[in-house]
């Protein structure tokens, strides 16, 4: 599997993609495929102001539950609640409508202290030796 | 996991793509595809699992009637030969040292199937009692013994092509030895973990992958799938069937786990029967019971449940439950406020979320579907 270019992406398997000041942030297809089947997905408030490295939502697969953390630092803005109905979007289509939040960023250079996609990759082959 | 043991069909899962985890020193797949997918295909079509972990405990000789009904709660006495029993195996104080079926082979020959877990435990404890039964024999027979689990609707026409035994006349609870499936001697019972019709298969280990073979080539165009651990959890779940370890433990009775009515006071002595007795005299404090979430949530395994701000039980199991598409779980509660409808609340993450008492089992087949 290669990883999409555009995103940048942290060892415990979340993506961030920087759209202008803000940034989404998602589950990669990694961390999807090693949970299973995601049942339920909680996700933060508007307005919460995040750190980083800070638990920011709770997904569980049938079996596991397992806490989501914010790749950079920022204010919630947007929540995708379509994934309450239908959390195994984050199964379907992980990088892209299986997105979890937005937040505005508090300090775009974080980004920059991620793997890109080549890192992430190595990183996984890595893990999986 | 190059420790962990691996069942004679280790090969076959990799090769189906397995996911492998721990299960009680066992290397098993928990899915193949997809937990829900392999849940789903098990209600409305077969699937086959790899339960070769179990173990299989023989009793025989003269005595061997008398050994079981001391070790087990229920009776075996009446039991024909071709008999299955589900059974709670209890410590002197009434707690469970396991839950097992009882196979009834002859006159005088029973084969117990336990738990994986507790296989050490059981065969020790067994050959222990066997001290008062001087004709009776204990053999363990877990190593020697392969096992398989098809289930669902479609089991009886998938193992009819390979077999000329009528298995369409083997009833629910029954078992017939020596039949060849797929040209491999075995041991077919009626019986399963899942809430659906089903059998169960014992052969020898080194046959084990043939009849795996089989079994998924002629269940092809009936859907048959393989299925793993996740699902065997979901669907026993639903169906209510309790798990060793999580509803039933040695601290835990068959009275309390809504299972009295396999603990039969008037068949003679056996262990744990005056504990339970008195237990039973005296009402029990807790009973097991399922719920249902009304808020948003998924209780697990060992979170709390509370009332009124104190915590009063523990969940037992919990997941989503993929047939009934809801958040379900089982746990202890102080009798008063086990009745269906009672309103409790599990802790998860520290939050009280709301949920509702309701019967047990949360599914049941169709009537008069196998």
């Amino acid at each position: 599997m290669t990883y999409p270019r555009d995103l940048r992406y942290t060892k415990d398997h979340e993506w961030i993609k920087a759209e202008d000041s803000r940034g989404r942030i998602g589950l990669t297809n990694y961390a999807q495929d090693q949970l299973g089947d995601i049942v339920f997905v909680e996700l933060p408030e508007v307005g919460r102001e995040l750190e980083r490295g800070e638990v920011f939502g709770v997904v569980e697969s049938v079996k596991a539950v397992s806490d989501c953390y914010s790749p950079a630092s920022g204010k919630v803005v947007e929540v995708n609640e379509k994934l309450l109905d239908e959390p195994e979007l984050i199964n379907k289509d992980p990088h892209g409508e299986g997105w979890m939040i937005v937040i505005e960023l508090s300090d775009p250079a974080e980004l920059d202290q991620l793997m890109d996609a080549e890192a992430y990759e190595k990183h996984l082959e890595e893990q999986m030796q | 996991m190059s420790e962990l043991r691996r069942t004679p069909l280790y090969e076959c899962h990799l090769r189906y793509g397995g996911k492998m985890i721990d299960f009680a020193g066992w290397a098993l797949p928990v899915q193949f595809t997809s937990i829900k997918d392999e849940h789903h295909a098990v209600r409305k079509a077969a699937g086959l699992f790899d339960v070769s972990d179990m173990g299989e405990v023989e009793i025989s000789g003269p005595q061997a009637l008398d050994l079981v009904q001391r070790a087990v709660t229920n009776d075996a006495s009446r039991m024909r030969v071709g008999r299955v029993m589900y059974s709670p195996m209890c410590n002197p104080r009434g707690g469970l040292i396991d839950d097992l079926l009882v196979y009834r082979l002859g006159d005088d020959r029973f084969m117990l199937v336990v738990n994986a877990a507790n296989i050490g435990k059981d065969y020790s404890w067994l050959r222990e009692l066997s001290g008062q039964f001087p004709r009776a024999t204990v053999t363990n027979l877990s190593d020697e013994v392969a096992q398989l689990a098809l289930q669902g609707p479609n089991s009886e026409p998938i193992l009819a092509k390979l077999t000329d035994a009528d298995l369409s006349s083997l009833k629910y609870y029954w078992c017939q030895d020596g039949v060849e499936v797929a040209g491999v001697r075995c041991l077919v019972s009626r019986t399963g973990y899942t809430g659906e019709d089903g059998f169960e298969l014992y052969c020898a280990p080194q046959e084990a992958p043939r009849l795996w073979e089989a079994i998924l080539e002629a269940g092809r165009e009936y859907g048959a799938v393989p299925a793993g651990l996740g699902c065997r959890d979901t669907l026993r779940f639903e169906a209510g069937m309790v798990l060793y370890g999580n509803e039933l433990t040695e601290e835990t009775t068959p009275l309390e786990a809504g299972l009295g009515r396999y603990v039969k006071f008037n068949k003679g002595d056996f262990v744990g029967r005056q504990a339970l007795l008195k237990q039973k005299e005296e009402g029990v404090r807790r009973r097991l019971v399922g719920f249902r979430m009304i808020d948003r949530g998924i209780p697990r395994h060992g979170y709390p449940i509370v009332v009124g701000g104190a915590e009063v039980g523990v969940v037992t199991s919990g997941t989503y439950a993929p047939t009934l598409d809801a958040n379900l779980g089982l746990g202890y509660v102080p009798v008063e406020l086990s009745a269906p409808g009672t309103e409790i609340c599990v802790l998860v993450r520290g939050r009280q979320l709301k949920a509702q008492v309701v019967e047990i089992p949360f599914y049941r087949r169709e009537e008069g579907k196998r």
